[in-house]
């Protein structure tokens, strides 16, 4: 069946979020953000912007504070949260401001004028080094920046350890990344003070648990912040539960502001600060006996969270939980988390949630387990598979999975697939000296998340304290109206995945009629639609959860229409049939009405419908899972309802010279229960994987030591194109739930959960190597892959004059030169120490004034070719030691960043003048490193060029080519230093 | 993600461009296709005060063979030219290299002398000029001149073209007979910037090989036969490179000793 | 010379879908904001404003181009396609119908831009081969698919003629 959807879209016809009307005097908000990764803001100037014309508001955190709450998480902790920064910044992205102004471009001409005096804190981005008693910590009033730390035992696992034949332990660090939808946040927020309500449009997509967080950040009661999701939404796969902190700074900016606010994310601001999935440190350990049974794991995972442990986290740390043993029968785990805070975006949902982050090590770690014991890396997953007589299951830490006959699946893929035809291939490839490799992974996809899961971090005493948190409710209505027409509504708030058509699929199965008549209704109001505190499109519900509700309800809407039907064909019930749009006797079919006949007749003569049938035919059917109950004291827990099962393997080809990765075939077996509908199934394995594949060779939201973001474009966040994407071979096993109405699972998640340990698999057997992390960057490759750099055999072994290194730290750019002045030490120095001829040498410099001793404040324009952007400088000269060396020190800020750095100067006497030599240390953050990354190095080169060719034009030089033009003199130099000029 | 405000000029023709360029210099950027100005400009990188679009200029939009040389005006798109039919047979490096430029919407708007003017120091255009020794055509209204490709790119985006100034055409040498070229580019995915990009052109005296995205400019070396590994290494450190978030220096001059020598190896094959 | 002043509103007339239209924008508006804020033209998408996604692809005097790196004062008197012009009155046309087909979409956002892609390659190539499908697809990025269904999609209305 085709989607019903899919008209719409193809015709360009679709309501998206930024399709929907706003009504004139709406006003559009654009968010200044931090540029650092750490500071106080010691002071902020809103004066010129508010006074720029359209500017309605300029909106600061002190009165964000004054509107709102702050925002609740699940970790009791001192570490308030807002919508804006109140006075420190703590990631870069994070907003300081919010700027309303009559259209975005005005809006933003405003942002550039608003200035913050930031004092900088020192970052603190490896979660391990932010673990550590020496770490600053982030938020002062929680005491440290492990915000959570529990252990769990499960069976006996010290003696497992102690009795093991092999132990085998390794650390993975799993890194940043995120799904990006093409279509950012948008959220338009009105506020009406009559009722002191808040009626907000959002691309939210759940769940609905946030609500709660949103209505007690504005400090209104639930029923007064009316939260409404759009017809259609460009994708999400989880990112878009973190618009949530817009909803209420819009909120805020509509009521003061007394009209509406529109805002739509753009993609620099999404990259940099929407939200990420957590990165996080794992070691694992496994005990073995000598047949390669897994006897017990040990994990430590350190998760990242980011600035704020923002709700639902540290769901990721938890959603997998009661599957941490993966697909495989293990009685003994111990498990130790810890939840960090760290100067990074916070995290949030993301397809495949919490599961990249266990699969990976697991995964990563059977290899390594099965290479120690000299086993085929498959045939050691096969004797630890789940048998399938023990289903349904209860792994140690309490899982139910529920059904599932992982052996059989794993054989079907080995052979449909063509596993043997594979290790042909490797072989003769290896033959041939060529790098190629398999990889196995096999997972556990859990869906249909369990409400009381996040509470399996709190200590038994505490849930008790607390109250149970269980189940998994949800909802769906189906009606039919006057005209006899059908319509069904559901608070899933579908991304894409086609969840219209499965229900009118559903729907229209249960009625015997044609899909297409079925109306679906996704778009949501909380103000009106039913929907429970488990709706929106997360943890794969939809096809367990939601479209069995669906079911549920037209089944009673059936039998209540059947009632009537009987009535009217003058038949018993029990000979009621339905089927071609029609209503029918058994045995007679000439006995019959449309479908919509006596459904109209609940509506225009109810007083003539039978006994029974009840009146209106509508029906809300809630359906929650008995299986999914609270945590018990052991600390065990079903965190999801359904559990499938996905066994991968691949083939890869690294190539020896650019060690780019090929992927020569790759097969994914699925058992997710009854499918609903291949195409959409196959459909989001297809996209899941796709975005797996992204987080194994491509994808990372990247910082650089200092907590600079560097990805903020669609040219450094790598998602793969057609190009990257190889043919994929999809396989289906159906071992239908017992629990699910339809005996349907989730399936969406799974690729991204199997995909990225897969290839990694795959790639650690080509270059036989241990991987650790991801994404597997044809660069990260190579510098794993080569030996030492065979050294230049000329005779000057310096880099090029002016060249930048990384530091040592590997972070800060680093350079150093030297350049001949033709003036004596004295009047260069008398040219650095005079304030006006400063000003001549420093790049751009408009304005200079002494602030302090030696200190001064400028107004430079600075930047490279069509680049530049005004920046407020402060210059000191240190340590002098007249007319022979001085420090430098300085910092930049201005609408393109900010930048800290620090030169030694040294004077040297010559024959023609005085040699110049130095040395600098440069620290960039904020917008220019997150979209210029790849030019920083040499637009930093070059401002300093400029800098000692002034010095030298100052001194009445006429040999400012000397410095002049890096490149002119780069070519000259490359070619003579090869002896090769002609 | 929005520009700052400028003014729009459309001259008619390039006498009124250079009269404004002269006028308003510093604050003005040419737009031919905008490909790369404008994704600045949105971002506020780049905030000019003026633009002057010069698309719409038909004296510009000509590609035509003079003395041996391929004259591409300074209007003429990276599309027009790939698909300009003697291309492949006058200058089957670029015809080569084209293809590797953004993707084919981008191409269809974005110009030849654009991509030179942008200077990044890992696109294929500018390697394409340094390599095959081609010259800039600059107008002002002080007058005309021709830049060589050794001065034109003095730095990473940065050229030798004055505030006053605009390119008018790009020159690029025709392929002599007896000579072969060849191309290869490592990017992270199709379309992106090179992480290296190593073209040749080679007859039986030698070979001239020219790297993008390691150094801040193109870098070029001319090489008689047979060439040695240990020449590719010196290159390779001469040319420095420095890390970033796609790639380290090391990899990068891997990347030239290694894909150097494979484009090496292809024009020699194909001379023999 | 057309020289217009910054700040100011200027009239732009063109072609929408072959039908004469005029608004008003200040230089700097761009195309995409033009089409989608002043014209109700909801159909091109927006998904980076800086040229490496594709959703805001549509056809400028017939070539597939990037509104987000246009500004509306440059399509004065030129032809300017959106998705919204490409379905016949009784229906979807092939490529749409394709893609449906094909399960090319999910979420659709991307759909629109890539469609204008796909239109111009089948009105200049309509023989294209894969690897020319997948040259002009990878200008565009698709989150939802993985590609697939949009490959198979061109595959069966390419090379038909
Ligand atoms: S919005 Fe124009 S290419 Fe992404
Ligand atoms: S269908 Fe959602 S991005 Fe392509």
């Amino acid at each position: 069946m085709q989607r019903v959807e899919d008209p719409t879209l193809l015709r360009g016809l679709a309501r998206f979020a930024d399709d929907l009307p706003t009504p004139p005097h709406a006003c559009h908000a654009a968010f200044l953000r931090s540029p650092i990764a750490h500071g106080e803001i010691r002071a902020m100037d809103t004066a010129t912007a508010e006074a720029m014309p359209g500017v309605l508001a300029v909106i600061t955190g002190v009165e964000m504070q004054a509107h709102s709450m702050s925002f609740i998480t699940g970790v009791k902790v001192d570490a308030p949260q807002y919508a804006l920064a109140i006075d420190r910044v703590r990631y870069v992205g994070e907003p300081v401001a919010m700027v309303l102004a009559q259209d975005r471009y005005l809006a933003e001409d405003a942002l550039d004028a608003i200035v913050v005096d930031y004092q900088p804190l020192t970052p603190v981005i490896d979660p391990v080094v932010a673990a550590g008693a020496a770490a600053l910590i982030l938020h002062p009033g929680a005491g440290s920046n492990v915000l959570h730390d529990r252990t769990f035992r499960y069976g006996d696992p010290a003696a497992a350890f102690a009795s093991a034949a092999h132990t085998v332990e390794a650390t993975y660090r799993y890194p940043r990344n995120s799904c990006t939808p093409i279509e950012c946040f948008c959220v338009i927020a009105d506020f009406d003070p009559g009722s002191e309500s808040f009626e907000i449009m959002a691309n939210f997509q759940g769940p609905y648990t946030l609500h709660t967080i949103m209505a007690r950040a504005l400090r209104v009661p639930g029923n007064r912040l009316r939260l409404k999701t759009p017809p259609h939404s460009g994708g999400s796969y989880g990112v878009k539960q973190a618009v949530f902190p817009y909803v209420v700074a819009l909120g805020v900016g509509a009521r003061i502001a007394g009209r509406p606010v529109k805002w739509l994310e753009d993609r620099l601001e999404h990259l940099t600060a929407a939200t990420s999935s957590t990165n996080r440190v794992t070691t694992l350990k496994a005990a073995l006996d000598e047949g390669g049974r897994i006897l017990a794991l040990d994990y430590d995972q350190l998760e990242d969270c980011g600035a704020f442990l923002r709700a639902p986290e540290p769901a990721t740390l938890y959603r997998m939980h009661g599957n941490m043993t993966g697909a495989y029968a293990i009685d003994n785990l111990a498990i130790h988390n810890r939840v960090v805070v760290t100067n990074k975006t916070p995290t949030g949902l993301m397809r495949g949630f919490g599961g990249p982050q266990i699969y990976f090590p697991l995964e990563r770690l059977l290899d390594k387990a099965a290479a120690n014991l000299g086993l085929d890396p498959l045939e050691l997953r096969r004797r630890n598979l789940v048998p399938a007589e023990a289903m349904p299951h209860r792994t140690a830490p309490g899982a139910l999975l529920d059904s599932g006959d992982y052996a059989r699946s794993v054989d079907r893929a080995v052979q449909e697939g063509g596993l043997a035809e594979l290790k042909a291939c490797r072989d003769a490839a290896r033959a041939e000296g060529r790098l190629f490799g398999i990889g196995y992974a096999v997972v556990v996809e859990p869906s249909i998340s369990n409400m009381g899961y996040i509470t399996t971090l709190l200590s038994p005493e505490q849930r008790a304290r607390a109250g149970p948190k269980n189940g998994a409710l949800a909802t769906a209505t189906v009606a039919f109206d006057p005209s006899g027409a059908i319509s069904v509504a559901v608070s899933s708030v579908p991304q894409g995945q086609g969840h219209r058509t499965v229900l009118a699929q559903v729907v229209a199965d249960v009625f015997g009629m044609d899909p297409l008549e079925v109306a679906v209704f996704t778009e949501h109001d909380t103000g009106k639609d039913p929907w429970t505190i488990a709706s929106g499109n997360y943890s794969s519900r939809f096809a367990g959860a939601v479209a069995g509700a669906t079911h549920t309800a037209a089944l009673r809407l059936r039998e209540r229409l059947t009632l009537i039907a009987a009535a009217d064909l003058n038949v018993p019930p029990e000979q009621v049939r339905y089927g071609d749009g029609r209503i029918f006797a058994q045995g007679n079919p000439d006995n019959s009405l449309p479908l919509g006949r006596s459904a109209a007749k609940a509506h225009w003569s109810p007083l003539s419908i039978p006994e029974g049938a009840g009146a209106g035919l509508r029906e809300t059917a809630f359906w929650n899972m008995p299986e999914l109950a609270e945590p018990d004291e052991g600390d065990r827990i079903n965190s999801s309802g359904a559990y499938g099962f996905i066994f991968d393997f691949c083939g890869v080809e690294v190539d020896p010279d650019t060690f780019a990765v090929r992927i020569d075939k790759y097969v994914t077996m699925h058992d997710a229960g009854r499918l609903l509908n291949p195409m959409l199934a196959n459909g989001q394995i297809r996209g899941g994987f796709a975005q797996g594949l992204g987080a194994a060779l491509l994808e990372e939201l990247a910082y650089d030591p200092d907590g600079g973001f560097q990805t903020g474009t669609l040219a450094d966040y790598l998602a793969p194109t057609v190009m990257e994407i190889p043919e994929l071979t999809i396989l289906h096993d159906q071992s239908p739930s017992p629990f699910t109405p339809l005996g349907a699972k989730g399936l969406g998640e799974g690729n991204c959960m199997s995909t990225p340990v897969c290839i990694a698999n795959a790639v650690s057997d080509a270059l036989g190597r241990e991987l650790r992390t991801l994404p597997l960057t044809r660069s990260r490759l190579a510098e794993l892959m080569l030996g030492e750099e065979p050294p230049s055999t000329l005779s000057s072994t310096d880099p090029v004059p002016g060249t930048l290194t990384k530091g040592g730290d590997g972070h800060a750019l680093q350079g150093q030169g030297s350049t001949i002045v033709p003036a004596s030490p004295d009047e260069v120095w008398s040219i650095l120490l005079d304030e006006g001829k400063l000003a001549a040498v420093i790049p751009g410099c408009h304005v200079l004034s002494m602030t302090g001793e030696n200190t001064y404040r400028a107004d430079v324009t600075l930047g490279v070719g069509p680049v530049k952007g005004r920046f407020v400088a402060t210059v000191g000269l240190r340590d002098l030691d007249p007319p022979h060396a001085l420090r430098l020190i300085g910092s930049a800020a201005g609408p393109l960043g900010t930048s800290q750095g620090e030169g030694l100067v040294s004077l040297f006497e010559t024959p023609e003048g005085t040699r110049v030599e130095y040395s600098y240390t440069v620290r960039i953050s904020g917008k220019v490193a997150a979209v210029g990354g790849r030019m920083i190095d040499g637009a930093a080169r070059a401002l300093i060029n400029q800098f000692f060719k002034r010095l030298v034009s100052q001194s009445g030089g006429a040999r400012a080519e000397e410095v002049d033009g890096a490149a002119t003199t780069l070519l000259a130099r490359l070619l003579s230093w090869l002896g090769l000029a002609k | 993600m929005k520009p700052a405000a400028f003014d729009y000029a459309r001259p008619d023709n390039l006498d009124e461009a250079l009269a404004l360029l002269a006028d308003r210099g510093a604050g003005a950027r040419i737009c031919a296709g905008g490909q790369s100005l404008g994704a600045m400009m949105n971002m506020r990188l780049a905030t000019p005060d003026i633009l002057i679009d010069i698309a719409g200029l038909q004296e510009l939009k000509a590609i035509a063979i003079m003395d041996g040389v391929l004259e591409v005006g300074a209007a003429v798109t990276q599309d027009e030219l790939w698909r300009w039919p003697e291309l492949a047979d006058r200058q089957p490096l670029l015809a080569q290299m084209l293809p590797w430029i953004g993707h084919y919407q981008t191409r269809q708007r974005g110009t030849v002398c654009g991509s030179l003017a942008h200077a990044d120091p890992s696109s294929e255009l500018p390697l394409a000029l340094a390599l095959l020794a081609g010259d800039v055509v600059l107008r002002s209204q002080r007058g005309r001149r021709v830049v060589g490709a050794g001065d034109f790119q003095t730095g990473m985006m940065a050229t030798a073209v004055a505030a006053d100034e605009m390119i008018v055409a790009a020159r690029f040498p025709l392929a002599q007979p007896g000579s072969t070229s060849a191309f290869h580019e490592v990017a992270q995915r199709h379309g992106d910037f090179a992480i290296v990009a190593v073209a040749a052109v080679g007859n039986e005296n030698g070979v001239r090989l020219g790297v993008g995205g390691v150094a801040d400019v193109p870098g070029v070396i001319d090489l008689t036969w047979p060439v040695a590994d240990t020449t590719l290494n010196d290159f390779a450190w001469a040319l420095g490179g420095a890390d970033d978030q796609h790639a380290t220096a090391r990899y990068r001059r891997q990347l030239v000793r290694r894909i150097g020598k494979r484009v090496i190896e292809e024009v020699s094959d194909a001379l023999s | 010379m057309r020289y217009l002043e910054a700040g100011k509103r200027h009239r732009v007339r063109f072609a929408l879908n072959g039908r004469a239209v005029e608004g008003e924008a200040e230089p700097r508006l761009l195309l995409s904001d033009f089409l989608r804020q002043h014209l109700g033209a909801f159909g091109t998408h927006v998904g980076c404003e800086h040229g490496s996604c594709g959703a805001c692809t549509v056809r400028l005097d017939g070539k597939a181009v990037r509104s987000c790196l246009l500004y509306a004062v440059q399509i004065d008197g030129k032809a300017v396609a959106t998705v919204e012009g490409l379905a016949k009155p009784d229906g979807l046309n092939p490529l749409q119908a394709a893609l449906r087909k094909h399960h090319g979409l999910q979420c659709g956002f991307c759909t629109p831009g890539i469609l204008m892609s796909l239109s111009q390659l089948r009105d200049e190539e309509p023989n294209a081969d894969e690897a020319r499908i997948r040259d002009v697809l990878s200008g565009h990025i698709c989150r939802c698919t993985g590609y697939h269904g949009i490959v198979q999609a061109a595959l069966d209305v390419f090379g038909k003629d």
